[in-house]
Protein backbone atom coordinates (compact mmCIF):
# COMPACT_ATOMS: atom_id res chain seq x y z
CA UNK A 1 0.00 0.00 0.00
CA UNK A 2 1.44 3.44 -0.89
CA UNK A 3 2.41 5.51 2.10
CA UNK A 4 0.18 8.44 1.27
CA UNK A 5 -2.91 6.21 1.53
CA UNK A 6 -2.31 5.12 5.13
CA UNK A 7 -3.46 8.34 6.87
CA UNK A 8 -6.40 8.52 4.48
CA UNK A 9 -7.58 5.01 5.33
CA UNK A 10 -6.89 5.46 9.04
CA UNK A 11 -9.04 8.56 9.17
CA UNK A 12 -11.79 6.90 7.15
CA UNK A 13 -11.83 3.96 9.54
CA UNK A 14 -11.78 6.25 12.58
CA UNK A 15 -14.74 8.30 11.35
CA UNK A 16 -16.76 5.20 10.51
CA UNK A 17 -16.00 3.66 13.90
CA UNK A 18 -16.98 6.88 15.65
CA UNK A 19 -20.24 6.98 13.71
CA UNK A 20 -20.91 3.33 14.56
CA UNK A 21 -20.48 4.10 18.25
CA UNK A 22 -23.06 6.91 18.02
CA UNK A 23 -25.67 5.14 15.96
CA UNK A 24 -28.47 7.44 17.13
CA UNK A 25 -26.89 10.42 15.46
CA UNK A 26 -26.85 8.64 12.12
CA UNK A 27 -30.50 7.69 12.45
CA UNK A 28 -31.76 11.24 13.06
CA UNK A 29 -31.25 12.69 9.56
CA UNK A 30 -32.71 9.49 8.09
CA UNK A 31 -35.81 9.79 10.26
CA UNK A 32 -36.04 13.40 9.17
CA UNK A 33 -35.84 12.26 5.53
CA UNK A 34 -38.66 9.74 6.01
CA UNK A 35 -40.85 12.11 7.98
CA UNK A 36 -40.53 14.99 5.49
CA UNK A 37 -41.62 12.66 2.73
CA UNK A 38 -44.57 11.46 4.81
CA UNK A 39 -45.70 15.04 5.32
CA UNK A 40 -46.29 15.70 1.63
CA UNK A 41 -49.17 13.26 1.08
CA UNK A 42 -50.72 14.51 4.32
CA UNK A 43 -50.36 18.13 3.29
CA UNK A 44 -51.27 17.89 -0.38
CA UNK A 45 -53.45 14.89 -1.09
CA UNK A 46 -53.32 11.12 -1.01
CA UNK A 47 -54.23 10.87 -4.66
CA UNK A 48 -51.83 8.51 -6.40
CA UNK A 49 -51.76 10.44 -9.65
CA UNK A 50 -50.74 13.70 -8.05
CA UNK A 51 -48.16 12.12 -5.75
CA UNK A 52 -46.65 10.28 -8.66
CA UNK A 53 -45.98 13.62 -10.38
CA UNK A 54 -44.38 15.32 -7.40
CA UNK A 55 -42.54 12.23 -6.11
CA UNK A 56 -39.12 12.86 -7.76
CA UNK A 57 -39.01 16.45 -6.56
CA UNK A 58 -40.22 15.60 -3.07
CA UNK A 59 -37.72 12.80 -2.58
CA UNK A 60 -34.86 14.95 -3.85
CA UNK A 61 -35.80 18.02 -1.81
CA UNK A 62 -36.04 15.83 1.28
CA UNK A 63 -32.62 14.37 0.44
CA UNK A 64 -31.11 17.88 0.16
CA UNK A 65 -32.54 18.90 3.53
CA UNK A 66 -31.47 15.67 5.21
CA UNK A 67 -27.95 16.14 3.81
CA UNK A 68 -27.88 19.68 5.21
CA UNK A 69 -28.92 18.43 8.64
CA UNK A 70 -26.28 15.74 8.73
CA UNK A 71 -23.55 18.00 7.32
CA UNK A 72 -23.35 20.01 10.53
CA UNK A 73 -21.72 17.09 12.31
CA UNK A 74 -19.03 16.70 9.63
CA UNK A 75 -16.39 18.83 11.35
CA UNK A 76 -18.14 19.96 14.54
CA UNK A 77 -16.81 17.46 17.10
CA UNK A 78 -13.32 17.43 15.59
CA UNK A 79 -13.30 21.21 15.67
CA UNK A 80 -14.43 21.36 19.27
CA UNK A 81 -11.91 18.89 20.67
CA UNK A 82 -9.05 20.32 18.61
CA UNK A 83 -8.31 17.28 16.49
CA UNK A 84 -9.09 19.27 13.36
CA UNK A 85 -6.20 21.62 14.15
CA UNK A 86 -3.93 18.63 14.64
CA UNK A 87 -4.97 17.33 11.21
CA UNK A 88 -4.15 20.70 9.68
CA UNK A 89 -0.71 20.54 11.32
CA UNK A 90 0.20 17.07 10.06
CA UNK A 91 2.57 16.82 7.10
CA UNK A 92 -0.11 14.98 5.12
CA UNK A 93 -2.17 16.93 2.65
CA UNK A 94 -5.17 18.41 4.42
CA UNK A 95 -7.26 18.03 1.26
CA UNK A 96 -6.64 14.27 1.29
CA UNK A 97 -7.64 13.94 4.93
CA UNK A 98 -10.74 16.00 4.29
CA UNK A 99 -11.68 13.77 1.38
CA UNK A 100 -11.53 10.81 3.78
CA UNK A 101 -13.85 12.61 6.18
CA UNK A 102 -16.25 13.50 3.36
CA UNK A 103 -16.33 9.93 2.08
CA UNK A 104 -17.01 8.66 5.60
CA UNK A 105 -19.79 11.22 5.90
CA UNK A 106 -21.32 10.07 2.64
CA UNK A 107 -21.21 6.41 3.73
CA UNK A 108 -23.01 7.41 6.92
CA UNK A 109 -25.56 9.81 5.51
CA UNK A 110 -25.84 9.31 1.75
CA UNK A 111 -25.74 5.56 1.42
CA UNK A 112 -28.70 4.92 3.78
CA UNK A 113 -30.78 7.38 1.76
CA UNK A 114 -30.12 5.32 -1.35
CA UNK A 115 -31.13 2.14 0.46
CA UNK A 116 -34.32 3.77 1.74
CA UNK A 117 -35.31 5.35 -1.56
CA UNK A 118 -37.03 2.29 -3.12
CA UNK A 119 -39.36 1.99 -0.11
CA UNK A 120 -40.11 5.70 -0.01
CA UNK A 121 -40.85 5.78 -3.72
CA UNK A 122 -43.60 3.22 -2.96
CA UNK A 123 -45.12 5.64 -0.46
CA UNK A 124 -45.38 8.25 -3.20
CA UNK A 125 -46.52 5.77 -5.90
CA UNK A 126 -43.52 6.43 -8.12
CA UNK A 127 -43.91 4.11 -11.16
CA UNK A 128 -41.67 1.03 -11.16
CA UNK A 129 -39.84 2.05 -14.32
CA UNK A 130 -38.53 5.22 -12.63
CA UNK A 131 -37.17 3.58 -9.49
CA UNK A 132 -33.82 2.46 -10.99
CA UNK A 133 -33.30 6.00 -12.28
CA UNK A 134 -34.09 7.43 -8.86
CA UNK A 135 -31.46 5.17 -7.34
CA UNK A 136 -28.94 6.05 -10.03
CA UNK A 137 -29.46 9.79 -9.52
CA UNK A 138 -29.08 9.33 -5.78
CA UNK A 139 -25.87 7.34 -6.28
CA UNK A 140 -24.44 10.13 -8.43
CA UNK A 141 -26.02 13.03 -6.57
CA UNK A 142 -25.65 12.40 -2.84
CA UNK A 143 -21.81 12.40 -2.95
CA UNK A 144 -22.01 15.86 -4.56
CA UNK A 145 -24.19 16.99 -1.66
CA UNK A 146 -21.53 15.90 0.83
CA UNK A 147 -18.66 17.35 -1.22
CA UNK A 148 -20.18 20.76 -1.90
CA UNK A 149 -21.67 20.95 1.57
CA UNK A 150 -18.26 20.36 3.12
CA UNK A 151 -17.07 23.74 1.80
CA UNK A 152 -19.98 25.45 3.54
CA UNK A 153 -19.40 23.52 6.77
CA UNK A 154 -15.72 24.43 6.73
CA UNK A 155 -16.61 28.11 6.43
CA UNK A 156 -19.17 28.08 9.23
CA UNK A 157 -17.69 25.56 11.65
CA UNK A 158 -16.49 28.09 14.22
CA UNK A 159 -19.62 30.21 14.22
CA UNK A 160 -22.36 30.26 16.83
CA UNK A 161 -25.34 30.25 14.48
CA UNK A 162 -23.55 28.14 11.90
CA UNK A 163 -26.47 25.83 11.11
CA UNK A 164 -28.89 28.32 9.62
CA UNK A 165 -26.05 30.13 7.85
CA UNK A 166 -24.89 26.84 6.37
CA UNK A 167 -28.24 26.28 4.66
CA UNK A 168 -28.12 29.82 3.28
CA UNK A 169 -24.68 29.26 1.79
CA UNK A 170 -25.11 25.74 0.49
CA UNK A 171 -28.68 25.49 -0.81
CA UNK A 172 -28.14 27.75 -3.85
CA UNK A 173 -25.17 25.58 -4.82
CA UNK A 174 -27.39 22.46 -4.64
CA UNK A 175 -29.87 23.75 -7.22
CA UNK A 176 -28.24 22.23 -10.35
CA UNK A 177 -28.18 18.79 -8.71
CA UNK A 178 -31.84 19.06 -7.82
CA UNK A 179 -32.74 20.13 -11.35
CA UNK A 180 -30.87 17.38 -13.17
CA UNK A 181 -31.75 14.60 -10.74
CA UNK A 182 -35.46 15.35 -10.38
CA UNK A 183 -35.72 15.95 -14.11
CA UNK A 184 -34.09 12.59 -14.88
CA UNK A 185 -36.56 10.75 -12.65
CA UNK A 186 -39.48 12.66 -14.14
CA UNK A 187 -38.37 11.84 -17.65
CA UNK A 188 -37.81 8.20 -16.74
CA UNK A 189 -41.47 7.81 -15.74
CA UNK A 190 -42.29 8.52 -19.39
CA UNK A 191 -39.71 5.99 -20.59
CA UNK A 192 -37.69 8.69 -22.33
CA UNK A 193 -33.86 8.63 -22.48
CA UNK A 194 -32.13 9.95 -19.36
CA UNK A 195 -28.50 9.66 -20.43
CA UNK A 196 -28.03 13.45 -20.76
CA UNK A 197 -29.07 14.22 -17.20
CA UNK A 198 -26.99 11.37 -15.80
CA UNK A 199 -23.93 12.57 -17.73
CA UNK A 200 -24.41 16.02 -16.25
CA UNK A 201 -24.66 14.59 -12.75
CA UNK A 202 -21.55 12.51 -13.35
CA UNK A 203 -19.71 15.60 -14.63
CA UNK A 204 -20.76 17.57 -11.55
CA UNK A 205 -19.62 14.69 -9.36
CA UNK A 206 -16.20 14.62 -11.04
CA UNK A 207 -15.86 18.38 -10.76
CA UNK A 208 -16.77 18.49 -7.08
CA UNK A 209 -14.71 15.39 -6.28
CA UNK A 210 -11.58 17.02 -7.69
CA UNK A 211 -12.08 20.63 -6.54
CA UNK A 212 -14.10 20.50 -3.33
CA UNK A 213 -11.42 18.95 -1.05
CA UNK A 214 -9.04 21.78 -1.91
CA UNK A 215 -11.65 24.50 -1.42
CA UNK A 216 -12.69 22.85 1.85
CA UNK A 217 -9.07 22.71 3.01
CA UNK A 218 -8.60 26.41 2.22
CA UNK A 219 -11.83 27.28 4.01
CA UNK A 220 -10.87 25.18 7.06
CA UNK A 221 -7.50 26.89 7.34
CA UNK A 222 -9.31 30.24 7.40
CA UNK A 223 -11.77 29.03 10.05
CA UNK A 224 -8.94 27.63 12.16
CA UNK A 225 -6.78 30.74 11.97
CA UNK B 1 3.73 50.03 -12.09
CA UNK B 2 4.65 47.72 -9.24
CA UNK B 3 5.44 50.55 -6.86
CA UNK B 4 2.15 52.18 -7.81
CA UNK B 5 0.30 48.99 -6.89
CA UNK B 6 2.18 48.80 -3.63
CA UNK B 7 1.33 52.39 -2.88
CA UNK B 8 -2.29 51.79 -3.81
CA UNK B 9 -2.60 48.93 -1.39
CA UNK B 10 -1.56 51.07 1.55
CA UNK B 11 -4.82 52.10 3.28
CA UNK B 12 -3.97 55.78 4.02
CA UNK B 13 -2.87 56.38 0.43
CA UNK B 14 -5.95 54.67 -0.97
CA UNK B 15 -8.18 56.59 1.41
CA UNK B 16 -6.84 59.91 0.11
CA UNK B 17 -6.86 58.81 -3.53
CA UNK B 18 -10.43 57.50 -3.34
CA UNK B 19 -11.55 60.73 -1.74
CA UNK B 20 -10.07 62.69 -4.64
CA UNK B 21 -11.50 60.31 -7.27
CA UNK B 22 -15.09 60.24 -6.03
CA UNK B 23 -16.19 63.62 -7.53
CA UNK B 24 -14.57 62.66 -10.85
CA UNK B 25 -16.76 59.58 -10.91
CA UNK B 26 -19.92 61.00 -9.40
CA UNK B 27 -20.35 63.91 -11.85
CA UNK B 28 -20.02 61.77 -15.01
CA UNK B 29 -22.45 59.33 -13.40
CA UNK B 30 -25.00 62.10 -12.97
CA UNK B 31 -24.41 63.40 -16.52
CA UNK B 32 -24.82 59.96 -18.10
CA UNK B 33 -27.82 59.22 -15.91
CA UNK B 34 -29.64 62.42 -16.87
CA UNK B 35 -28.86 62.11 -20.59
CA UNK B 36 -29.72 58.39 -20.54
CA UNK B 37 -33.04 59.07 -18.83
CA UNK B 38 -33.79 61.96 -21.21
CA UNK B 39 -33.08 59.88 -24.32
CA UNK B 40 -34.80 56.85 -22.84
CA UNK B 41 -37.97 58.51 -21.62
CA UNK B 42 -38.50 61.27 -24.19
CA UNK B 43 -36.43 60.74 -27.34
CA UNK B 44 -36.61 56.98 -27.86
CA UNK B 45 -39.67 55.99 -29.92
CA UNK B 46 -42.55 53.94 -28.62
CA UNK B 47 -42.14 50.23 -29.19
CA UNK B 48 -44.71 48.98 -31.69
CA UNK B 49 -45.42 45.88 -29.66
CA UNK B 50 -44.77 46.79 -26.06
CA UNK B 51 -45.86 50.44 -26.01
CA UNK B 52 -44.35 52.66 -23.36
CA UNK B 53 -43.73 49.92 -20.86
CA UNK B 54 -40.63 48.72 -22.67
CA UNK B 55 -38.87 51.82 -21.30
CA UNK B 56 -38.28 50.03 -18.00
CA UNK B 57 -35.64 48.16 -19.99
CA UNK B 58 -33.33 51.16 -19.58
CA UNK B 59 -33.13 50.39 -15.87
CA UNK B 60 -33.75 46.66 -15.96
CA UNK B 61 -31.08 45.59 -18.45
CA UNK B 62 -28.17 47.67 -17.06
CA UNK B 63 -29.08 46.52 -13.53
CA UNK B 64 -28.96 42.90 -14.65
CA UNK B 65 -25.58 43.48 -16.33
CA UNK B 66 -24.27 45.14 -13.19
CA UNK B 67 -25.44 42.27 -11.00
CA UNK B 68 -23.10 39.90 -12.84
CA UNK B 69 -20.30 42.43 -13.33
CA UNK B 70 -20.14 43.23 -9.61
CA UNK B 71 -20.10 39.55 -8.75
CA UNK B 72 -17.10 39.14 -11.03
CA UNK B 73 -15.33 42.13 -9.44
CA UNK B 74 -16.11 40.79 -5.99
CA UNK B 75 -14.93 37.26 -6.72
CA UNK B 76 -11.74 38.42 -8.46
CA UNK B 77 -10.79 40.84 -5.70
CA UNK B 78 -11.62 38.07 -3.23
CA UNK B 79 -9.21 35.82 -5.10
CA UNK B 80 -6.53 38.53 -5.01
CA UNK B 81 -7.13 38.91 -1.28
CA UNK B 82 -6.73 35.16 -0.75
CA UNK B 83 -3.58 34.83 -2.83
CA UNK B 84 -1.64 38.02 -2.04
CA UNK B 85 -3.26 38.91 1.30
CA UNK B 86 -3.94 42.38 -0.03
CA UNK B 87 -6.03 44.39 2.45
CA UNK B 88 -7.40 46.66 -0.23
CA UNK B 89 -8.83 43.76 -2.25
CA UNK B 90 -10.61 42.51 0.89
CA UNK B 91 -12.10 45.95 1.39
CA UNK B 92 -13.29 46.19 -2.23
CA UNK B 93 -14.85 42.71 -2.09
CA UNK B 94 -16.60 43.44 1.19
CA UNK B 95 -17.96 46.78 0.00
CA UNK B 96 -19.07 45.41 -3.39
CA UNK B 97 -21.38 42.69 -2.04
CA UNK B 98 -24.26 44.90 -0.81
CA UNK B 99 -24.17 47.01 -3.98
CA UNK B 100 -24.29 43.89 -6.14
CA UNK B 101 -27.17 42.51 -4.11
CA UNK B 102 -29.06 45.80 -4.55
CA UNK B 103 -28.57 45.74 -8.33
CA UNK B 104 -29.73 42.13 -8.45
CA UNK B 105 -32.80 43.06 -6.45
CA UNK B 106 -33.40 46.05 -8.73
CA UNK B 107 -33.17 43.83 -11.81
CA UNK B 108 -35.67 41.39 -10.28
CA UNK B 109 -38.07 44.12 -9.15
CA UNK B 110 -38.04 45.98 -12.47
CA UNK B 111 -38.36 42.64 -14.24
CA UNK B 112 -41.51 41.90 -12.24
CA UNK B 113 -42.92 45.34 -13.08
CA UNK B 114 -42.13 44.76 -16.74
CA UNK B 115 -43.46 41.22 -16.73
CA UNK B 116 -46.89 42.16 -15.41
CA UNK B 117 -48.05 44.15 -18.49
CA UNK B 118 -46.06 42.07 -21.01
CA UNK B 119 -46.48 38.47 -19.90
CA UNK B 120 -49.48 39.08 -17.65
CA UNK B 121 -47.61 37.75 -14.62
CA UNK B 122 -45.29 39.19 -11.99
CA UNK B 123 -43.12 36.15 -11.86
CA UNK B 124 -42.40 33.21 -14.12
CA UNK B 125 -40.12 30.28 -13.41
CA UNK B 126 -38.10 31.12 -16.44
CA UNK B 127 -34.40 30.40 -16.78
CA UNK B 128 -32.98 33.88 -16.54
CA UNK B 129 -35.33 35.03 -13.79
CA UNK B 130 -34.49 31.99 -11.77
CA UNK B 131 -30.74 32.34 -12.17
CA UNK B 132 -30.99 36.01 -11.21
CA UNK B 133 -32.91 35.00 -8.08
CA UNK B 134 -30.26 32.41 -7.24
CA UNK B 135 -27.59 35.06 -7.79
CA UNK B 136 -29.40 37.17 -5.21
CA UNK B 137 -29.29 34.22 -2.79
CA UNK B 138 -25.54 33.84 -3.42
CA UNK B 139 -25.02 37.54 -2.67
CA UNK B 140 -27.12 37.31 0.49
CA UNK B 141 -25.16 34.24 1.60
CA UNK B 142 -21.89 36.12 1.18
CA UNK B 143 -23.22 39.15 3.06
CA UNK B 144 -24.53 36.90 5.84
CA UNK B 145 -21.20 35.09 6.14
CA UNK B 146 -19.36 38.40 6.13
CA UNK B 147 -21.41 39.73 9.01
CA UNK B 148 -21.41 36.47 10.98
CA UNK B 149 -17.63 36.37 11.44
CA UNK B 150 -16.44 38.99 13.87
CA UNK B 151 -12.84 39.34 12.77
CA UNK B 152 -13.02 41.42 9.60
CA UNK B 153 -10.01 39.89 7.89
CA UNK B 154 -11.15 36.30 8.52
CA UNK B 155 -14.63 37.28 7.34
CA UNK B 156 -13.22 38.67 4.10
CA UNK B 157 -11.16 35.59 3.38
CA UNK B 158 -14.04 33.24 4.17
CA UNK B 159 -16.40 35.14 1.87
CA UNK B 160 -13.70 35.18 -0.79
CA UNK B 161 -13.66 31.36 -0.79
CA UNK B 162 -17.44 31.34 -1.03
CA UNK B 163 -17.34 33.89 -3.84
CA UNK B 164 -14.90 31.78 -5.83
CA UNK B 165 -17.00 28.66 -5.31
CA UNK B 166 -19.98 30.69 -6.47
CA UNK B 167 -18.25 31.85 -9.61
CA UNK B 168 -17.66 28.26 -10.69
CA UNK B 169 -21.28 27.56 -9.94
CA UNK B 170 -22.90 30.52 -11.67
CA UNK B 171 -22.49 29.12 -15.21
CA UNK B 172 -23.56 25.67 -14.02
CA UNK B 173 -26.63 27.09 -12.32
CA UNK B 174 -27.39 29.24 -15.33
CA UNK B 175 -27.22 26.41 -17.85
CA UNK B 176 -29.08 24.03 -15.60
CA UNK B 177 -32.03 26.38 -15.24
CA UNK B 178 -32.08 26.90 -19.02
CA UNK B 179 -33.55 23.39 -19.11
CA UNK B 180 -36.91 24.93 -18.58
CA UNK B 181 -38.77 26.44 -21.47
CA UNK B 182 -38.06 30.10 -21.47
CA UNK B 183 -40.55 32.96 -21.48
CA UNK B 184 -37.81 35.54 -21.41
CA UNK B 185 -36.89 37.21 -24.67
CA UNK B 186 -33.46 36.05 -25.88
CA UNK B 187 -30.51 38.45 -25.52
CA UNK B 188 -30.77 41.16 -28.16
CA UNK B 189 -27.47 43.01 -27.66
CA UNK B 190 -24.85 40.28 -27.47
CA UNK B 191 -26.25 38.38 -30.44
CA UNK B 192 -23.74 37.76 -33.20
CA UNK B 193 -24.18 40.03 -36.18
CA UNK B 194 -26.29 43.17 -36.06
CA UNK B 195 -28.03 43.81 -32.75
CA UNK B 196 -31.78 43.41 -33.13
CA UNK B 197 -32.41 46.61 -31.22
CA UNK B 198 -32.89 49.93 -32.96
CA UNK B 199 -30.13 52.51 -32.54
CA UNK B 200 -32.51 55.03 -30.95
CA UNK B 201 -33.16 52.54 -28.17
CA UNK B 202 -29.61 51.23 -28.00
CA UNK B 203 -28.09 54.65 -27.29
CA UNK B 204 -30.08 55.37 -24.09
CA UNK B 205 -29.51 51.78 -22.99
CA UNK B 206 -25.74 52.15 -23.32
CA UNK B 207 -25.83 55.60 -21.68
CA UNK B 208 -27.66 54.08 -18.72
CA UNK B 209 -25.21 51.18 -18.60
CA UNK B 210 -22.26 53.60 -18.43
CA UNK B 211 -24.08 55.64 -15.78
CA UNK B 212 -24.60 52.50 -13.69
CA UNK B 213 -20.90 51.61 -14.01
CA UNK B 214 -19.92 55.08 -12.77
CA UNK B 215 -22.48 54.82 -10.01
CA UNK B 216 -20.96 51.54 -8.86
CA UNK B 217 -17.43 52.99 -8.98
CA UNK B 218 -18.51 56.01 -6.93
CA UNK B 219 -20.42 54.05 -4.32
CA UNK B 220 -17.85 51.29 -3.97
CA UNK B 221 -15.13 53.87 -3.29
CA UNK B 222 -17.36 55.61 -0.72
CA UNK B 223 -18.10 52.31 1.01
CA UNK B 224 -14.43 51.30 0.80
CA UNK B 225 -13.41 54.53 2.54
CA UNK B 226 -15.81 53.81 5.41
CA UNK B 227 -14.72 50.18 5.55
CA UNK B 228 -11.04 51.22 5.70
CA UNK B 229 -11.69 53.67 8.52
CA UNK B 230 -13.52 50.96 10.42
CA UNK B 231 -10.85 48.34 9.89
CA UNK B 232 -7.95 50.68 10.65
CA UNK B 233 -9.64 52.43 13.54
CA UNK B 234 -6.81 51.60 15.91
CA UNK B 235 -4.07 52.89 13.66
CA UNK B 236 -2.32 56.19 14.07
CA UNK B 237 -3.30 57.77 10.76
CA UNK B 238 -7.00 57.33 11.38
CA UNK B 239 -6.57 58.89 14.79
CA UNK B 240 -4.89 61.98 13.37
CA UNK B 241 -7.48 62.12 10.58
CA UNK B 242 -10.42 62.25 12.95
CA UNK B 243 -8.94 64.39 15.71
CA UNK B 244 -6.19 66.46 14.06
CA UNK B 245 -5.24 67.94 17.44
CA UNK B 246 -3.70 64.60 18.41
CA UNK B 247 -0.95 65.30 15.97
CA UNK B 248 0.23 68.53 17.53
Amino acid sequence: MPHSLIPFLTLLKRDLTLAYRHRGEIANPLLFFIMTITLFPLGISAEAQLLQVIAPGVIWVAALLAALLSLETLFRSDFEDGSLEQMALTPHSLAGLILAKIIAHWIISGLPLILLAPFLSRLLFLPDNAVPTLILTLVLGTPILSLVGAIGVALTVGLRQGGILLSLLVLPLYIPILIFAANAVNVATADLPIAGQLYFLAALLTLSLTLSPFATAAALRISLS
Amino acid sequence: MWTFLQQLSSPPYFYQLAGRLIPWLAWPCLAFLISGLYYGLWVAPIDYQQGHSYRIMFVHVPAAWMSLFIYMVMAISGGIALIWHMKLAEVIAASSAPIGASFTFLALATGALWGKPMWGTWWAWDARLTSELILLFLYLGIIALNSAIEDKRTASRASAVLGLVGIINIPIIHYSVIWWNSLHQPPSITKFGAPSIHLSMLIPLLLMAVAFKFYYATVVLMRARCEILERERNSHWVGTLITPSQNS
